[in-house]
């Protein structure tokens, strides 16, 4: 083995490579080179660390130091001072420094200090290309411990133990799912990771997917194992090409290592896994819509029950799972349903990863303890509200989550007590706004959103997505009254009573949150006034909701 | 097994797995659907039929949602009704309100709905869709714009007959049921059968209207205009008068076209005895001389086009004998016109048909083997219907009248050319006597009979065994053609029927022909049968007069060139 004087770790998150974290590492090289340090420094491309603000960034091992908003020009200063001199370049460090010039720990930064890392423990710290890395830092022991010393039905037990719940945004519980999957008659048996994560501002699936992708895959092979799958399926969003890239890798290096296939680590258990791209539509991030997806079908939500677990791909028992709620089972199974229950809250155990998008100083991929409140994440970890501005309101869960306002910030965040709230933690997606936005504009923006993509299938949500948005869209151009308002509960209630999948039963959240939460906003508009000054009264704005 | 489930405080005991629907229907308590039908797979796409389940959050479609033990349904509560009424204001508004110009006024599911809901106006702005007509065929009309997306048509077209070339495109509201690419059906292998129209609950999809071109020539004094009427017919008419199902009305049926005022009522079921002399001879010369086997009935266009289009390497399998409507044609503007003394220019034949593809077949240039068109209107029984409406004729007090001679007389055998399997029994009844030289006691073949999609005979003449098949619906008669196309099928002689049921399920017959209303009619076509005196067609006296005095014999040269045809092989896609 060879060793490094030092490591430079370069974030190649999805984020990073659109701020041009490729030619970083180019310039770097070529640096390197110049000075000959290309034997003494290794550099190594990383997934995600959750700083997407920060991007492109770089950690530059033995001292963690990490370098943040690099342009190309950085990278001679860095190179010259840093690595041949042993100088930190304080201009662009993301980290302070005590009196006597010592560096704090990243983990004692802000940023990462409230974090609880489970999922996310190698991202941006191993190279997801590498077997080895992900070897090295006690990958696969979960796997074989279970393979070795545990039976299916133990695992599922242990699962339940655990309280794991679904990540993707029903929170159903994954050991009840997976029992369910596994009584189901019918072979075979298939376990799919749903990867489309359509909800827009979410991406923490990518980044794990990118980051880590050998913890997926011993997640379902002991989710096959579990239910009794022989079949893996991985259904990743058509856009996100370095996951598929980086999946279809990972899935090879697994296959000729002897970690999927025939009898994995010589055991009697045989499975395997694909990698299948969406083509686009949100709807297919719903369970069965994915499932008609992969069958080559028109990617629309079957109705329920039967439920997948019964009845699921080509007709037979299928458990689909979302890829953070996989990442959590090799973690669980090393170390016990007591220990995840330690974490978070009694109904809502264990971490879970948010993207904070929006107006908030630190965007970027978190990992919490469930319950964690609204305001630790956005003024402790997330640094606050940008340019002086107030917070105005924060919608959990993705488009389809409900609005919280400044009353809220002290909330836990865990599945329930953000329902009781009228939102839902959902995909995890947290969207942060400051007080320049007018909530009247911004539910008529999310239900645009869901305009454009319901599936056409069921009249409610065909007819009635565009009918909320037309009602909304007359609220903020100030033609509407009050009596509108009996319309809009009636239809929202519709939509949740009676559609025929969760896009169209969601779908009035926004709208029913801002009309509880923010309703003398909404009041103003009725009177002709925006008090954000943001809705063009008396103008058609987006008069087709098409 | 049972189980015991409660609706609306009465409980009632109805097989385990059924869905909510089906228990209220047992328990004789009604809700509403639109994009159910009974034969078809469960869409629950409507949301027409929610009911409130005790326990559950949200409301559940009655149409898929199964039953458990203890289960305890609502019905008609406030939330129910709420939803209903919301979801039908929301289709009304993508709706055009044009009922009075819509061929579907009155026989329309969704004012049935609005009706039943007490819905008279929506609250939400109208939103209708700018969508194309498509009247590229002179059988269908497509009006794409009152599509209400519950994808009947769609399993129709892909379950039903094999097809598939209807499909959901689009999302959200945009969302409409068109072939790929939005071609016009002229440019797709659409074999013009109707079960799409005969599925769809609203006019999006219906049959084009040809009455005008028929009270025109009633009008013309230099016409002689005549009518023929296919077997289906007579089964079905009623039920446009609020008849049974399936109740036989031959006779007012003859009377109301004679006060139409046609000049000849005759019967198809004549040119159908026809056919099974050409045809039964076709079959022996194939048999006894090595030709093309199986040979395979050609009397329905629908299927006749299907072939075309999936299976043009096959087409010599296929009798090269016309189908009885087009016999009837040529034979009218030949034969009757001379016999009768009239310019065979001034003859016009009307067909009844329950069938919208004998309007294209009809309109086939290959079909004017008389010199003319052979013939010049074909009218569903659903325009019949509009006819004698319009016509002010007391359906209830017309007296049954009689077929006019010679091309209204007709044998059971010719009558049961309306249901599935029929065309292969009437030729067995006159094959088996052909063949064996004996006559056959008992002429009812029950193996071909009834609504299974694939049925077999093996039959015994003389020293012959004649292997039959008999498939109707289009996914079915695919089965059978498949062996054929391999090179595997076992039989001597296939009948296939397009349609679910043969003719008496037709696209052209009244709305709506469901498999249970398809069962009672085909129960009369074979009363109708048992009643008559004749059931052989070689024992039809006015064939054999025909034969005798212009035909001269089965297969002759002026058989070939009036009552036998040819294939065109088409494009798959």
């Amino acid at each position: 083995m060879k060793y490094y004087r030092a490591h430079v770790l370069i974030c190649s998150g999805s984020n990073c490579m659109i701020k041009g974290c490729r030619n970083i590492r180019h310039t770097l090289e070529q640096e390197l080179v110049h000075h000959g340090l290309q034997w003494e420094v290794k550099v190594v491309d990383t997934g995600c660390l959750g700083l997407c603000e920060q991007g492109p960034s770089l950690i530059v091992y033995p001292e963690g130091v990490m370098y943040g908003r690099l342009a190309t020009g950085d990278i001679r200063e860095i190179v010259t001072e840093h690595l041949l001199k042993g100088r930190l370049v304080h201009r662009l460090m993301q980290q302070p420094t005590s009196p006597t010039g010592e560096v704090a720990p990243l983990s004692l930064t802000p940023f990462f200090q409230k974090q609880k890392r489970i999922v996310l423990k190698n991202c941006g710290l191993i190279d997801p290309e590498r077997l080895e890395d992900y070897v090295q830092t006690g990958g696969y022991t979960a796997l074989a411990t279970v393979l070795d010393t545990m039976t299916p039905e133990r695992v599922i037990t242990e699962l339940k133990e655990s309280g794991l719940r679904g990540r993707g945004g029903a929170g159903f519980s994954t050991g009840k799912k997976w029992e369910l999957t596994r009584a189901a008659r019918g072979e075979p048996k298939y376990l799919i990771c749903n990867a489309d994560e359509g909800e827009p501002g979410t991406f923490k699936d990518r980044l794990i997917l990118e980051g880590d992708p050998h913890l997926i895959i011993e997640g379902m092979a002991i989710g096959g194992y579990a239910t009794g799958a022989t079949q893996g399926l991985v259904y990743i969003r058509g856009e996100y090409e370095l996951s598929i890239r980086r999946m279809e890798r990972a899935i090879r290096q697994a296959r000729e290592n002897g970690l999927l296939g025939k009898n994995i680590l010589g055991s009697t258990y045989s499975f395997d896994i694909e990698v299948c791209a969406g083509a686009g539509a949100y709807v297919c991030g719903e369970e069965t819509a994915l499932i008609e997806s992969i069958e080559g079908n028109r990617g629309e939500p079957r109705f329920k029950p039967p439920y997948p677990a019964e009845k699921g791909l080509w007709g037979k028992p299928t458990s689909v799972n979302n890829v953070e709620t996989l990442a959590n089972v090799p973690a669980i199974m090393e170390k016990g349903a007591p220990w995840y229950r330690s974490l978070g809250t009694p109904n809502s155990p264990g971490t879970k990863v948010f993207t904070l998008t929006g107006n908030v100083v630190n965007s970027g991929l978190i990992e919490v303890p469930m319950g964690i409140t609204l305001r630790e994440v956005i003024y402790e970890i997330g640094g606050g509200i940008p340019n002086g501005r107030q917070f105005k309101m924060a919608q959990t869960g993705g488009t389809s989550g409900g609005c919280l306002a400044a009353v809220h910030l002290d909330i836990p965040m865990d599945y329930d007590s953000l329902q009781s709230h009228g939102s839902s933690l959902g995909s995890g997606a947290l969207l942060v706004m400051d007080d320049s936005h007018c909530i009247v504009d911004l539910t008529r923006c999310f239900l645009k959103f869901f305009v454009h993509e319901s599936c056409g299938q069921c009249t409610p949500c065909r007819e009635g997505t565009p009918a909320l948005y037309e009602l909304v869209d007359k609220i903020s151009r100030g033609e509407a009254s009050e009596v509108a308002l009996a319309l809009i509960n009636r239809l929202s209630r519709t939509l949740q009573n009676s559609s025929l999948c969760a896009l169209g039963q969601t779908a009035p959240v926004p709208v029913l949150s801002a009309l509880r939460h923010f309703w003398p906003e909404i009041e103003a508009h009725f009177g002709g006034r925006c008090p954000a000054n943001k809705c063009v009264m008396g103008k058609a704005v987006g008069k087709s909701a098409n | 097994m049972l189980t015991n489930v409660t609706i609306n405080g009465k409980t009632i005991a109805v097989p385990a797995g059924s869905t909510i629907l089906a228990a209220c229907q047992q328990a004789d308590i009604k809700v509403p659907t639109l994009c159910h039908h009974p034969d078809q797979q469960v869409k629950a796409a409507c949301r027409v039929c929610m009911v409130e389940v005790e326990g559950h959050r949200i409301l559940q479609p009655a149409c898929s949602y199964p039953v458990h033990p203890g289960m305890v349904i609502h019905t008609a509560t406030p939330a129910v009704r709420e939803a209903r009424r919301t979801i039908l204001e929301l289709m009304l508004a993508s709706h055009p309100a044009d009922c009075l110009q819509c061929p579907r006024n009155l026989k329309c599911e969704l004012q049935q709905l609005a009706s039943e809901m007490n819905v008279r106006e929506t609250p939400f702005p109208k939103a209708l869709r700018e969508l194309r007509e498509d009247q590229s065929t002179v059988s269908i009309k497509r009006t794409p714009a009152k599509c209400v997306n519950c994808r009947r048509c769609v399993h129709a077209c892909l379950t039903t007959q094999g097809i598939g070339l209807l499909y959901t495109a689009a999302r959200g509201r945009s969302t409409v049921v068109q072939t790929a690419a939005d071609a016009p059906l002229s440019e797709t292998p659409c074999v013009l059968c109707g079960q799409c129209l005969q599925a769809c609950p609203v006019g999006a999809i219906t049959e084009v209207d040809d009455t005008d071109k028929v009270w025109d020539a009633l009008a013309d004094l230099t016409k002689h205009v005549v009518v023929q009427v296919a077997p289906a017919i007579r089964v079905a008419l009623g039920e446009e008068f609020g008849g049974e199902s399936g109740s036989i009305v031959t006779g007012k049926l003859v009377a109301a076209l004679r006060l139409l005022g046609f000049d000849r009522v005759f019967d198809t079921d004549f040119t159908a005895d026809l056919t099974i002399l050409e045809e039964g001879h076709e079959l022996l010369e194939r048999v006894t001389h090595g030709g093309t086997l199986p040979m395979i009935t050609s009397c329905s266009p629908g299927w006749v086009k299907f072939a075309e289009h999936n299976y043009p390497n096959q087409l010599a399998h296929l009798s090269s004998c016309k189908s009885p409507q087009q016999m009837f044609g040529t034979l009218a503007k030949t034969y009757y016109a001379e016999k009768s003394g009239l310019l065979p220019s001034s003859v016009f034949v009307v067909s009844i048909m329950p069938c919208t593809a004998k309007k294209y077949e009809a309109a086939r240039p290959e079909m004017a083997s008389s010199g003319y068109r052979d013939v010049d209107v074909v009218l569903t029984t659903r325009e019949l219907a509009r006819m004698l409406k319009q016509a002010g004729i007391d359906w209830a007090s017309i007296t049954a009248d009689e077929f006019d001679a010679p091309l209204g007389i007709s044998t059971g055998a010719g009558v049961i050319f309306g249901a599935t399997g029929g065309v292969m029994e009437a030729a067995l009844r006159t094959v088996y006597e052909v063949v064996s030289g004996q006559e056959l006691g008992v002429v009812d073949f029950m193996e071909v009979r009834g609504m299974t999609g694939v049925k077999e005979a093996a039959v015994q003449m003389g020293d012959l065994v004649v292997r039959v098949g008999v498939a109707h619906g289009l996914a079915n008669a695919r089965q059978l053609m498949e062996q054929v196309a391999s090179g595997s099928s076992p039989y001597h002689f296939i009948e296939i029927m397009c349609c679910p049921g043969g003719c008496i399920g037709g696209g052209g017959q009244p709305i709506p022909t469901t498999h249970a209303v398809r069962e009672k009619r085909i129960r009369s076509i074979y009363n109708a049968d048992q009643a008559m005196v004749l059931r052989k067609s070689h024992q039809n006296p006015a064939v054999a007069e025909l034969y005798e005095e212009f035909l001269k014999r089965p297969l002759g040269h002026k058989s070939h060139s009036l009552l036998h045809t040819e294939y065109v092989p088409r494009e798959a896609r």
